[in-house]
């Protein structure tokens, strides 16, 4: 029971992470049916500029600042550098390739990946670049039984969660009921009528962009404290997974990506606790083979047809 | 209000307008009659800048709004309900609506839903439905709707009664003339039921094959043989050989 628990919370919190990269892939792929492929490495440069944040902050070698302000800090620091990439991959990557075949931005997207990866590889190198503990301790949820070990929460997993609920929130929120979620859905739905009705649809394209990668940002903020190293790869096999997690909630679908993620999290910490850490990877990715074939449209997935 | 000349817009390599002009006043009632594939539907899309015209210059109140974009082109004062209604399926009526307000002040809201819903009772009552889910003619509706929500100068209809049962195809123009007299919107219209439209407008133009071939008030054009000929008595099939 112990060890359920335990990685119950272990699963959560992966899930959290997962979870707000796969909003990234269902905006985007809402809005103009592009799987991009690039947005793994903007989460992976948001990692990089957290650790930068960090480091700026000196938290290297001695903390000066509270550390929630520390955090709240550099997480608005990596929100905005990382939502300047997603803009400037939009832009240059994507939107001169609008209304071209369907193929063609897809490609751009694989392309805009390797680039971005070999542009991290360049100016911070290849080797793994490692952050010292931030937030430290955690709370012990039960007390052992003699020959049993107590299910831990950190005070990190408490943060990951709970920012990842606090977003998640204020983004659906924000697409349900503000003018500008409304611009969102309406160019989701239809743009040529969007267009009709006054929206501006390339910017409302490029602000998912932006936002997408803001939340891959946090994304990038969590991975660098939790895993406490980061490399210029990360951003692929991550990126892949929370790719996953949007299929199997439904692409497209925001309540999907969020559900998916926190489900590819627990397959993850379950597997790895009860079967065997190095397949993790493989029952993730069953797990796509078995929605694609069983449920395309993925478990909060919209069909396509609709009444005209 | 509206001044279209010499309008030409092509689809890759094929003309659908060959060169159109036309001209609508403030307050006026114009419409616009013309078999399937005139270029009557394209017209409109051009005049709001999807696609972009080719040749000929399309001004709105003395401003040239040819190369335009279609966001800007609606923020200067068009309201369009277009070809196939395109209601947002996934949206409430409500959100439908918010959407049409989208480039006014939104505190005219209230007043301006209050105003569509005493157009359409019907939308009242389903206002917390999803778009995709209503009837033909509530779309319909909805469409022309959500278009005066912009509180428009112009309103643009492309065959608002198409599909439509003839009580709503009556309810439908009778909305139109009270928008017309009653809110002082100028309107162009788009129809292939000719005679209902023919009555309604105070001009109308006939459009074959992308090109104007006539115009008049529109009782001369009610009274016209060729135009009797060719769209009002069933004559759909002489209309192609006509041309």
């Amino acid at each position: 029971m112990e060890y359920f628990l335990q990685q119950l919370i272990n699963g959560l919190t992966l899930g959290a992470i997962y979870g707000l990269i796969a909003i990234g892939y269902t905006m985007v792929y809402g809005i103009i049916g592009m799987i991009n492929f690039a947005h793994g490495d903007i989460y992976m440069v948001g990692a990089f500029i957290a650790l930068m944040g960090f480091l700026l902050l000196g938290f290297s070698d001695v903390a000066y600042l509270s550390i929630p302000i520390a955090i709240l800090l550099v997480l608005a620091f990596a929100m905005l550098f990382t939502s300047v990439y997603g803009w400037t991959v939009e832009r240059l990557a994507y939107r001169p390739l609008r209304g071209s075949f369907r193929l063609a931005p897809l490609i751009s997207a694989i392309g805009m990946s390797i680039f971005l990866q070999n542009y991290i590889q360049l100016l911070q190198g290849a080797r793994v670049k490692p952050l010292p503990p931030v937030v430290q301790g955690g709370l012990n949820l039960t007390t052992p039984i003699d020959g049993g070990f107590a299910v831990t929460i950190s005070y990190l997993q408490i943060i990951i969660i709970v920012m990842t609920v606090v977003l998640m929130t204020a983004f659906t929120l924000l697409i349900a009921k503000t003018s500008l979620g409304r611009q969102q859905r309406a160019c989701e739905q239809d743009k040529l009528m969007a267009a009709l009705v006054g929206v501006d649809v390339d910017r409302t394209i490029s602000i998912t962009f932006v936002t997408g990668a803001a939340l891959a940002a946090v994304a990038g903020l969590m991975h660098v404290m939790y895993y406490g190293v980061i490399h210029f790869y990360i951003g692929f096999l991550i990126g892949i997974k929370a790719f996953t997690a949007a299929v199997l909630g439904g692409i497209g679908s925001l309540p999907g990506a969020m559900l998916g993620g926190l489900l590819i999290g627990f397959i993850e910490a379950f597997w790895s606790g009860y079967f065997s850490v190095e397949y993790k990877d493989v029952a993730a990715f069953s797990i796509l083979v078995l929605v694609l074939i069983f449920r395309p449209t993925g478990l909060l997935g919209k069909p396509e047809i609709e009444k005209v | 209000m509206l001044s279209v000349s010499g309008l030409q817009t092509y689809y890759g390599a094929i003309q659908a307008l060959k060169g159109v002009d036309l001209a609508v006043a403030q307050g006026e009632i114009v419409t616009l009659i013309g078999a399937n594939g005139a270029g009557k539907t394209t017209l409109l899309m051009t005049i709001c800048g999807n696609p972009r015209a080719r040749h000929g210059s399309i001004r709105l109140a003395g401003k040239d709004i040819t190369r335009k974009p279609t966001f800007e082109i609606i923020r200067m004062g068009i309201a369009q309900s277009p070809e196939g209604r395109r209601i947002f399926p996934r949206m409430t009526v409500m959100e439908n609506l918010q959407m049409g307000a989208l480039t006014t002040d939104p505190a005219h809201f209230e007043e301006d839903c209050e105003r569509v819903f005493a157009l359409f009772p019907r939308l009242k009552e389903r206002h917390h439905q999803r778009g995709g889910t209503l009837s033909g003619g509530e779309q319909q509706m909805l469409s022309i709707g959500r278009a005066l929500m912009s509180r428009p100068r112009l309103l643009l209809l492309d065959e608002p009664s198409l599909g439509l049962a003839p009580m709503i195809v009556k309810q439908i123009f009778s909305v139109i003339r009270e928008i017309n007299q009653q809110q002082g919107v100028t309107v162009f219209l788009v129809e292939q039921n000719a005679y209902h439209a023919l009555k309604l407008a105070n001009r109308g133009y006939v459009m074959v094959n992308g090109q104007i071939t006539m115009t008049g008030t529109g009782a001369e054009l009610l009274a016209n043989e060729e135009v009797r000929a060719a769209y009002l008595e069933g004559g759909q099939q002489k209309t192609t050989v006509g041309v």
